[in-house]
């Protein structure tokens, strides 16, 4: 049986990435960004998933059906949330006769 | 590997403890399919929780989209710094769960055992520190229910700009649900690595419990996705006003 073993080397990469991560993900909180703060701290939070997924669940190196389900999670997710917004953000854009 | 001497070998006792091939189930056609089943397996259940997550994450969505500025007022409570160090922690729980998941891979026996304690000793660390928070959060009056009450530094600029005292107290019902939800996780989590600890210790294990660690790992890893999330959500809202 092969396994990929991830070399030392790559797990303490991963592990500075995701601190400088956490540290800028602080640092753009402190920032005057207005309405930019959610994007950039989602957008950073998404690359920090990202590298956990790839490297340390070894996502990267596993069969490709882990791929499709976890790519599959987070779809199922974005329909939950953007069809729930979808709603929320809608509501009483139409004047509807009788209501 | 032959599958016929692998079972005739565990059954007849002559395993011997460094042979670490992993054994062959009957129902699976070699090693690489049953290892895929046991991963595949995990990976459908984070599905699943991501999903569990979901739903508290689209409310969190619903409320702070329509109640801004009392999520900003309510997150400006949050121990920043507390959140901050938790993170570290969680992160370097995540670093050396992934060291344990190469040790059993390599066979590593002593480091597979270290790497799984510390593990748990940082999990625990991160649940110390969760519950300093709480108990301050419990102690300001600002757990959801009949004993709440606005903070009262924040009373004045609810009253001018008309905001909402529910929508205020709806920011602290999903923190408390939000990092409840994750810290019960992690409180399985440990469980899960203690019982892999012992496993491993007493090599319980064939194949060194490389699947076993592995498929560990994956939902360990799960609970620090969770929390990179968590962390922007509820304590980075209002940090530079």
């Amino acid at each position: 049986m092969t396994h990929h073993v991830m070399p030392v080397r790559i797990n303490n990469a991963v592990f500075v990435a995701l601190l400088v991560l956490l540290l800028m993900t602080v640092g753009a909180a402190e920032l005057p960004l207005g309405v930019w703060h959610v994007p950039i701290a989602m957008t950073i939070a998404t690359i920090k998933a990202v590298l956990i997924v790839l490297f340390f669940m070894h996502l990267l190196h596993s069969h490709r059906l882990m791929m499709i389900v976890s790519v599959a999670s987070f779809f199922w997710l974005a329909i939950m949330v953007l069809i729930t917004m979808d709603d929320y953000l809608s509501r009483g854009m139409l004047e509807i006769p009788g209501k | 590997m032959n599958v016929a001497t692998t079972h005739l070998s565990h059954a007849e006792g002559h395993a011997h403890p460094t042979d670490d091939e992993p054994i062959l189930e009957m129902q699976f056609d070699d090693l690489e399919q049953q290892h895929n089943s046991s991963m595949i397996g995990m990976w459908l259940f984070l599905a699943t929780e991501v999903l569990f997550f979901g739903g508290l994450i689209t409310a969190y969505v619903i409320y702070r989209s329509t109640s801004p500025r009392e999520f900003e007022l309510a997150s400006g409570h949050m121990a920043v710094w507390l959140g901050f160090w938790n993170t570290v922690i969680l992160l370097s729980s995540s670093w050396t769960m992934a060291m344990a998941v190469r040790s059993a891979q390599l066979r590593q026996h002593r480091e597979l055992v270290m790497y799984l304690a510390l593990t748990m000793a940082f999990g625990a660390g991160f649940l110390g520190v969760k519950a300093v928070e709480y108990s301050t959060e419990f102690h300001e009056h600002l757990f959801p229910g009949p004993h709440f009450q606005v903070h009262e530094k924040d009373l004045p600029t609810i009253e001018d700009e008309h905001l909402s005292a529910g929508r205020y107290q709806m920011f602290f019902v999903l923190y408390f649900f939000m990092t409840g939800l994750h810290a019960i996780h992690l409180i399985i989590g440990i469980g899960l690595v203690g019982i892999m600890a012992y496993l491993s210790y007493y090599r319980w294990f064939s194949g060194g419990g490389a699947t076993q660690i592995e498929v560990t790992g994956l939902y360990w890893h799960f609970i620090d996705i969770v929390w990179v999330f968590l962390y922007p959500m509820l304590y980075l809202i209002n940090v530079h006003s």
